[in-house]
């Protein structure tokens, strides 16, 4: 569980964040949602330690983050997994050396056991006969689940992920949604999942927080937020033809 | 300009923190001397061909009065080889190859989040992708050196054998005339601070790419500016220091 509360940032003098309090629960899937600009990227940087925030406190199951010297902190980042909105993937490493790397980084495995778990993650995320690939090799579809079977071959506690969907098709976009919500459960993970994607929302959303202008506007899972009366949310959900035909 | 050194320093103190993993970094560590100091061979022996053969003929036609012995061609082109030639404009050529391949590797990792992704592993990107880069620079520049020192006075014996202007028995009694051992041992350090200057320089500028593909090209371009004018800066300190 992740327990986010009472979070500010400010980047001169326009705040991007506004006294953000929130949990992240665990094994399920939480969505953060909101328009661009609305502070969600700079909320998963807080949670994830790429942004300072300049108030506030984040709990990773009881372990207050920000207040940690950098080497506690560092022993909770090797229990994240991120999986970044362009796949952050090495560029001169394959595949496998690329799911490879947090085991050669953090574990005692050998070579052996290190190849069994690369193998084991990528057919998790239906990846086979791709490990000699550079990513350069793939598509935008294939670079994400690797990066999930990267995110997950440490066995990590968290799991972040940033735009999962962008640049995908609607049915790959479908499958990546399924697999993280997938992962999610099997491993019981905690997941944060920053999205503007209604499909996902309505797919995967098991908690999910609405951001308006860098405040927590709404809370609530994904069957009630086709309900709700909150004008803002009702503005970002039935933004699209579609959705609003669906409403009528 | 204080904040930016204070800035370098501070990477500085990142870059060389003990490595995460001693197997990861020694793996690096050999990628890096093949792809900063292997790949770098062809060139050097090239440029340093033409510098030595160049230096022997241009030594050989200034050489009007008979009562300046032939041999000097063997020993200038020695000494210009090991003075300044092969450690300063070496490395000059290096900062421009090497230094930009470094800045434009390490910024595009930053604007692809590469970067960004070693750290939430919890992985010090500094001294995991800089580290071993100044390692390799440090310890296979000075090799690149002798091997370009070699090669230059070979190219300016073959130069004087092809032309004819001085014989290479000439050649080579001046080329072991008057060895003071100490001037390969100044153009080591100067080779080594040099080799310093362009990886960590480089280092800084691709680390701290704030942008897109124009600021990668832009801190590229700067890497190699940079790199040069302070190479150029200790050469002179170095100098003073070392041989006067």
């Amino acid at each position: 569980m992740i327990h986010v509360q009472g979070i500010n940032k400010s980047f001169g003098t326009h705040q991007v964040l506004k006294n953000v309090s929130t949990i992240f629960e665990k094994g399920k899937t939480n969505l953060i949602i909101g328009q661009s600009g609305s502070g969600k990227t700079i909320l998963m940087k807080c949670c994830i330690g790429l942004v300072e925030p300049d108030g506030g406190d984040i709990s990773f199951d009881e372990r207050p983050f920000l207040a940690l010297a950098e080497k506690r902190k560092k022993d909770i980042r090797k229990e994240m997994g991120v999986l970044f909105q362009g796949g952050a993937l090495f560029d001169s490493l394959t595949v496998e050396q690329n799911v490879m790397f947090p085991l050669n980084m953090f574990t005692d495995m050998t070579p052996e056991e290190k190849l069994d778990r690369v193998n084991f993650c990528l057919r998790r995320v239906n990846l086979e006969n791709v490990n000699q690939l550079f990513p350069s090799e793939i598509s935008g579809g294939m670079m994400k689940r690797v990066a999930i079977a990267r995110a997950i071959s440490n066995n990590p506690s968290y799991l972040f992920c940033d735009e999962p969907n962008s640049g995908l098709d609607p049915k790959t976009a479908e499958v990546i949604d399924q697999l993280i919500s997938e992962i999610t459960e099997e491993y019981d993970i905690t997941t944060v999942i920053n999205t503007h994607d209604m499909n996902s929302v309505l797919q995967i959303g098991q908690k999910i927080n609405f951001l308006y202008k860098g405040e927590l506007w709404w809370t609530g899972d994904k069957n009630t937020i086709l309900n709700t009366q909150n004008e803002e949310l009702n503005d970002f959900v039935f933004s699209t033809e579609l959705t609003r035909r669906i409403r009528k | 300009m204080l904040k930016l050194l204070g800035e370098y320093l501070l990477l500085l103190y990142d870059i060389f923190k003990r490595p995460d993993k001693g197997p990861v970094f020694r793996r690096q560590l050999l990628v890096e001397f093949v792809g900063l100091g292997v790949d770098s061979i062809g060139i050097v022996a090239i440029i340093s061909v033409f510098t030595g053969a160049i230096v022997a003929i241009q030594t050989a036609y200034n050489i009007d009065s008979p009562l300046i012995p032939l041999t000097m061609v063997g020993f200038t082109t020695r000494q210009m080889m090991i003075l300044e030639f092969s450690p300063t404009i070496i490395s000059l050529i290096l900062a421009g190859k090497v230094g930009s391949r470094i800045a434009s590797e390490i910024g595009t990792m930053r604007v692809t989040e590469q970067i960004d992704a070693l750290r939430v592993m919890g992985v010090n990107p500094a001294n995991y992708l800089i580290l071993p880069k100044i390692t390799a620079s440090m310890l296979f520049n000075p090799v690149l050196i002798i091997f370009s020192i070699v090669v230059g006075i070979w190219g300016g014996w073959f130069a004087c054998l092809v032309t004819g202007l001085v014989t290479s028995a000439d050649f080579i009694a001046g080329l072991r005339g008057w060895f003071e051992p100490f001037t390969v041992g100044y153009a080591m350090i100067k080779t080594v601070v040099f080799a310093f200057i362009i990886a960590s320089v480089s280092g800084f500028l691709g680390y701290n790419v704030d942008g897109g593909s124009v600021e990668v090209g832009k801190a590229s371009t700067k890497a190699v500016v940079v790199s040069s004018i302070l190479i150029i800066f200790f050469d002179l300190i170095l100098t003073q220091l070392l041989l006067v």
